[in-house]
């Protein structure tokens, strides 16, 4: 009875193939061979990129930071093996348009040298806020693919009080297996993390959420949250998109949270597995975060895993490590099938995001001929955000950007449910990301002729000031003369 | 009989209501029609001439009395002729409407001569310099008026086409396939 009731808290979304077994199935592999260079974009976060501390030329030991963080949403970047200082300069960023970005070369020297880390006592007896300053300083972001600045959350749930931690172990995306692997092989880690995190918002009631088509994670994670009764571990119905925080947050604890508001503000605060267990690694062993799990997945892949990877390897050295066929590759994206991100080509570094690299075959994506839209509404059944994707992208079709927006536009998470349903593979989502970009670019045309105008104005007024001014040094310069004509004159007539 | 009274009080009432009007048109007249500095307030005001009138003034003026498209001002694009179009209450086919290129201008360093000239006619601004020191565009600010590149005598102020990078990279808009055609 409850599990019927509790069904009604998810709203749409979708059950596709999972695709998992093929790298849910096998240990994490750790003998990732060093590759010779490695490129550390300095943007691997939400916020200010980071400013490099290195010099080109200089040797660094792995985990040494080599970027510190700038401004409050920020994230430093460390070192992901001992070697020397190539390059500091603009690299193709791993991003659809693989435009370049400020990145970091290090040549490896093969030793994997760490860094003497500092002697660690008892992490529980520190103050809460120590916590959120070390993770902050091991470059500790949201690992689920957001990767906002993990110490600015901690500080956030401290200062507003949250009542409930909640985990993400959905991991809800297709393919992806690395949040899986993790929790089944790491889960003391990843609790000790968890209760870490407990400690630095100074709250005691964790929630680990886990899909029902891991049973063996939720095993492993019951069985290592055991001792612990502050931690429950739960599970949760297998539908994408379930890692979506709302979403889980809504299943977890009933409660909505409200447009424009943070989690946080309503007591939740959610955070990945991944990222528990980097706040374990930098708390305990005083590691930063310097390496990530990476799925390799798809039908091009010959050899899929999940494997342990330092952050700025190329998905070159990646793809050969796993035996990616490039002529059965049609597409390769970063991240999940669903919302992950096209890549044009594998010269492109792995980054603090990236969960999951696939190498999609030709049968493996989606039709893309486009038809006319029946008006099915299959696409409002699924909208997780309650939304009418149908008219938005019509109204997207016809540029009316504004009408897209009064109907929720903002509120579109791009988790790509609409387009997956969609009988008449219209590409609904690219038209959601199309505007999202038109409408912020409208925004800033807006601003830019606000701020147009008044430099007119203070130039006119400058213009206006200078005439003023000249005016009146002229009729100075008149009465002047004229008194000096008449002291003439009077002169002359004394004289 | 009754018709008399029906002439009558239509007549007074006729002549009552041209009084009232004529009255309320001599003493709440308006200089112009308010319709026009709203339109006026609208319009980016660089008095770039780019609607073929000679200012953004005229242009409003034009556009209030219908002589004008919604979609005249170029480097207002979309945003604008939507806003323009729901003032007016026009109907607005955008279909056609060409996006205005970013541009901004740029001083090229080894021809730049330190005249001045270019500062001098910015209605932004957005130059800097002083007289025999290399010149600089401020890029926010550059509204892409092409006054500097006209009296520029080195030809060293140039419009370029503004830098697409990570920060303002945008999603194309979806080309729209034909079933059976693909793209």
């Amino acid at each position: 009875m409850t599990s019927l009731f509790s069904k009604w808290r998810i709203r749409g979304g979708v059950h596709a193939e999972e695709r998992k077994t093929s790298t849910a199935t096998q240990a994490i592999v750790t003998a990732f061979p060093l590759p010779k260079k490695l490129y550390i974009p300095l943007q691997q976060h939400v916020g200010k990129p980071a400013e490099p501390l290195i010099k080109v030329g200089e040797v660094v030991l792995k985990g040494q930071l080599l970027a510190h963080s700038q401004g409050i949403i920020s994230a430093p970047v460390h070192a992901p093996s001992s070697g020397t200082i190539l390059d500091v300069n603009d690299y193709p960023a791993p991003h659809p348009s693989a435009l370049p970005i400020r990145m970091i070369v290090l040549e490896t020297d093969g030793k994997d040298e760490w860094l003497q880390p500092p002697d660690i006592g008892d992490p529980f007896q520190l103050p809460p806020e120590d916590i959120s300053l070390r993770v902050g300083a091991a470059g500790i972001v949201g690992l689920g693919g957001a990767t906002f600045p993990t110490a600015v959350k901690l500080n956030m749930g401290r200062e507003n009080h949250i009542d409930t931690l909640i985990i993400n172990g959905a991991e809800c995306e297709p393919y992806l297996s690395c949040d899986d692997r993790l929790m089944q092989e790491r889960a003391e880690s990843i609790i000790d993390g968890v209760r870490l995190m407990l400690h630095g918002m100074e709250t005691h009631n964790a929630v680990v959420a886990i899909e029902d088509n891991k049973p063996q994670a939720f095993a492993a994670m019951t069985a290592a949250a055991m001792p612990y009764p502050s931690i429950k571990v739960m599970q949760i119905p297998t539908r994408y998109p379930m890692g979506w925080d709302r979403q889980l947050i809504r299943y977890v604890t009933g409660k909505e949270v409200p447009v424009g508001c943070r989690s946080s503000e309503i007591g939740v605060t959610i955070h990945n597995v991944g990222t528990a267990y980097a706040v374990h690694n930098a708390i305990r062993h005083g590691r930063p975060l310097v390496s990530r799990v990476v799925t390799v997945a798809g039908g091009a892949v010959q050899r899929p895993m999940n494997v342990e990877v330092p952050l700025g390897t190329l998905i070159a050295d990646l793809f050969n490590f796993c035996y990616v066929s490039p002529e059965k590759t049609a597409r390769i994206i970063m991240g999940g099938p669903m919302m992950g991100d096209s890549l044009p080509h594998i010269s492109l570094p792995t980054v603090k995001a990236t969960s999951g690299i696939l190498a999609l075959t030709q049968s493996e994506l989606k039709d893309t001929d486009e038809q006319p839209c029946i008006r099915c509404a299959s696409c409002v059944t699924v909208c997780p955000a309650g939304l009418r994707p149908l008219d938005m992208a019509n109204n997207i079709r016809a540029n009316q950007l504004d009408a897209a927006v009064d109907i929720g536009l903002k509120d579109c998470i791009s988790c790509g449910c609409c387009s997956y349903i969609c009988p008449s593979n219209i590409p609904l989502v690219h038209y959601f990301k199309y505007a999202s970009g038109e409408v912020a670019a409208r925004q800033q045309a807006q601003h830019k002729s606000e701020q147009t105008k008044r430099l007119m104005e203070a130039r006119q007024t400058r213009l206006d000031r200078i005439a003023q001014q000249q005016r009146e040094e002229e009729e100075a310069r008149i009465a002047a003369k004229k008194e000096r004509d008449r002291l003439k004159a009077e002169q002359e007539a004394t004289v | 009989m009754y018709v008399f009274y029906a002439i009558i009080s239509l007549t007074g009432l006729g002549l009552l209501l041209g009084l009232l009007l004529g009255i309320a048109g001599k003493y709440l007249k308006v200089e112009s029609s308010p319709i026009v500095d709203e339109l006026e307030a609208m319009l980016p005001g660089s008095q770039c001439g780019q609607c073929g009138f000679p200012g953004c003034r005229p242009a409003a003026e034009a556009l209030a009395e219908g002589k004008a498209p919604a979609t005249i001002c170029p480097p207002g694009g979309s945003t604008l002729a939507e806003q323009i179009a729901a003032l007016l209450g026009l109907d607005l086919d955008l279909k056609d409407v060409q996006e205005p290129e970013l541009l901004v201008a740029r001083v090229s360093e080894a021809t730049c001569t330190g005249c001045t000239r270019c500062f001098k006619v910015c209605p932004t601004d957005a130059i800097v310099g002083a007289p025999k020191q290399i010149h600089a565009v401020v890029a926010d600010a550059c509204i892409a008026c092409k006054k500097c590149v006209e009296v520029c005598p080195t030809e060293c102020l140039q419009m370029h086409p503004i830098e697409i990078t990570l920060r303002n990279w945008r999603w194309a808009k979806p080309r729209v396939a034909v079933a059976g055609n693909p793209l």
